[in-house]
């Protein structure tokens, strides 16, 4: 038997996870990275910093986000018992703001800095960033790809109620890869006065850490929920599964049941058009083109041709369409903790049509993705089995996709 | 002679002739390759001392618009890592003899495979290696390659340098260090900051490098300014977009010209 792993001891010092990671930038972002660890260590242990933090979550996000008992669903499947976690319930319509917020009050209490840039693909981060920069009084630039702010128009008009400037970015496939490399070059420019509030658990250490520990609100919640809590089936489930784009909310419902070592940990990737003729934003799929690589500051499984070019992504789910994946999920993933399967775009629009249909909820374009793996692995279950899945944002801003489709 | 020792040459003959070097970059495959090569040949001949040649990659995350577009274009051409290799090959065999500096992001590299790229590139004449994403911090298996095989490990610094960090860059660096004048990306621009002086100052407390500045260089007086204070002048953007125009090598020779005189304090600042 192999010794346990101390998973909290992950990133080291140098912000790596074993072979992942790490800091790839320019120099002039090195003073910022360290001086936003520093903070970030400090927040950590500040008591009066995580109870305004715990404050807004309650009284802002509305959290604790509830589970819910997915009867018709369950019964519709014939399987296992299915949970929805549901960070669809939280303000803005999507996880993303527990990062959002923790990392704007963080830049406001501990950072002396005024200004905040941002990315966004499927606009949830974007959001959720415009609605904490409104709420702490703080100038706030979001950059989007052309082709997803078209593919997003409710949340680029959300933004702009909120004050936001929203950039659109014009260069590569217009997409979130590239709306990250504007954000980058912002913040390279304007540095002295500007935080990135990068919205996953990508990018250069500290983030993949911060975004993960911001985010681990979902995981804490539902372990108490699920043993403890009145409306869960006390006891731990047998499966979590989530979707993952950058990963953030599957690290943050995954992290806390790490060392319940009988609770499967599945991760859902955009399988696109099929992995095959290549059309897809499958990481750990596509032996051929998703090999370790470096892109926008880490060291992890990168979508790439032979020459190290980032190579192209497609998913029906603005939100998971990039080309790499968060570092920690690739080492989780080697330590076989955690599994990363994928659906493609037709089998996550039947997962969505499915949700509406029996449970009364419009799910986002990308926790589709991890509902229709639900539907394809409930069924094999005992009834005696329960799944969680992390319900990660809910539908609204996907209509104008969907439309098209039904 | 390693690639090392040919650009401590440069800098050593440079500064008995009280000049600055003039260290032009061209994005390798832009506008297309035989234009590349006319451009360098062209550049070797009006007085440039040192070349960087910037290997295309698909998400530049420090360069402005013009070296985007253009190594955008390169890639679209179909320009890879190897090609670049091979253009330097060619030059070094049509007699160019300045260094040569590779400048690439981390991926291309990383995925040629680090060894066997550092190998390449000291057969086909490679003499030095800037990696602008590669932090000293991440830097070791480069590091260890490039000093087996005689080639030079270029590292930035930047305004926003703390003195810890200079001081650790001071120690990895081999050849020169990277001033980038200004927190930013690439591309020209009308002024030179006020405070480039203050930076380099706190720059040579730590280190006896030659230190070339960078970023937003774009005339031949800003060359000179900045010849009065470091040991090189790299531009880049400027060059670049003259490649790209429609006289592309005649306009590169003549804004090759003006700022070389302007490196080599042949022009009034």
């Amino acid at each position: 038997m192999k010794a346990p792993i101390n998973y909290a001891a992950y990133p080291d010092e140098s912000g790596h996870f074993g072979p992942y990671g790490g800091k790839f930038v320019p120099e002039t972002l090195m003073p910022a990275l360290e001086e936003l660890e520093e903070a970030y260590l400090k927040a950590r242990s500040d008591k009066d910093f995580m109870a305004e933090l715990a404050y807004l979550q309650r009284t802002f996000v509305g959290r604790p986000t509830p589970i819910t008992y997915a009867q018709r669903l369950t019964e519709h499947l014939g399987g296992a018992q299915i949970y929805l976690k549901r960070e669809d319930l939280a303000h803005t319509g999507a996880h993303k703001i527990n990062n959002a917020l923790g990392q704007a009050l963080l830049m406001k209490r501990k950072m002396g800095k005024t200004r905040i840039v941002a990315e966004t693909g499927a606009g949830q981060h974007g959001v959720a960033t415009a609605t904490v920069a409104a709420l702490l009084g703080i100038e706030c630039v979001v950059y989007m790809g052309t082709v997803d702010m078209e593919r997003q128009q409710p949340n680029v008009f959300r933004m702009r109620l909120l004050g936001t400037e929203v950039r659109g970015v014009e260069s590569g496939s217009k997409t979130l890869k590239d709306a990250i490399n504007e954000a980058i070059r912002d913040w390279v420019t304007n540095v002295r006065d500007t935080h990135y509030l990068l919205g996953s658990v990508l990018g250069p250490h500290p983030y993949p850490a911060m975004v993960r520990d911001f985010q681990s609100i979902i995981g804490h919640e539902a372990v108490y929920q699920m043993r403890e809590g009145e409306d869960g089936p006390q006891r731990l489930p047998d499966v979590i599964i989530a979707c993952v784009g950058g990963g953030s909310n599957a690290i943050g419902i995954f992290h806390p049941f790490l060392n319940f070592e009988n609770v499967r940990l599945i991760g859902v990737e955009a399988g696109g058009h099929g992995i095959e003729g290549g059309e897809h934003a499958a990481r750990f799929a596509d032996p051929k083109m998703g090999r370790l690589g470096v892109l926008q500051g880490t060291k992890s499984y990168v979508l790439q041709d032979d020459d190290g070019q980032i190579a192209a992504t497609h998913s029906i789910s603005a939100g998971l369409d990039y080309a790499s994946v968060g570092p920690e999920h690739a080492w989780l993933r080697d330590q076989g903790r955690t599994e990363y399967t994928y659906c493609t775009d037709d089998q996550a629009l039947k997962g969505f049509k499915l949700l509406c249909e029996t449970e009364g909820i419009i799910p986002a374009l990308e926790s589709s993705h991890a509902i229709a793996h639900v539907m394809e692995l409930a069924p094999k279950l005992p009834k005696d089995q329960i799944i969680l899945v992390n319900l990660s944002g809910r539908g609204d801003k996907d209509l104008g996709t969907v439309m098209k489709v039904f | 002679m390693t690639g090392l020792e040919r650009i401590r040459a440069t800098f050593e003959q440079l500064k008995q002739e009280k000049r600055a070097a003039f260290m032009p970059y061209h994005a390798m495959g832009y506008p297309s390759r035989p234009i590349t090569l006319e451009v360098i040949s062209a550049l070797a001949e009006v007085g440039a001392d040192l070349f960087e040649i910037g290997i295309p990659h698909s998400d530049p995350l420090a360069d402005g618009p013009t070296v985007q577009t253009a190594t955008y274009t390169a890639l679209t051409k179909g320009t890879s890592l190897a090609d670049c290799l091979a253009m330097v090959r060619e030059l070094r065999a049509s007699g160019v003899k300045q260094p040569f500096c590779a400048m690439s992001y981390y991926n291309p590299l990383f995925r040629y495979g680090v060894e066997r790229f550092v190998q390449d590139a000291v057969s086909a004449g490679v003499d030095g290696l800037i990696v602008p994403d590669l932090p000293p911090e991440e830097s070791e298996d480069i590091e260890a390659a490039c000093r087996a095989a005689g080639l030079a490990t270029i590292y930035l610094l930047a305004p926003t340098s703390t003195e810890s960090r200079i001081r650790m860059v001071a120690q990895h660096a081999t050849g020169f260090i990277y001033l980038v004048s200004v927190t930013g990306i690439t591309g020209a621009r009308t002024e030179l900051p006020s405070d480039l002086k203050d930076f380099v100052q706190r720059v040579r407390k730590h280190t006896n490098l030659p230190l070339a500045i960078g970023f937003g260089i774009s005339t031949g007086s800003q060359a000179a300014a900045v010849a009065q204070i470091a040991e090189g002048v790299i531009v880049g953007s400027a060059l670049v977009k003259a490649a790209g125009s429609e006289d592309g090598v005649a306009a590169v020779r003549a804004l090759g010209a003006e700022l070389a005189a302007g490196s080599h304090g042949l022009t009034r600042v």
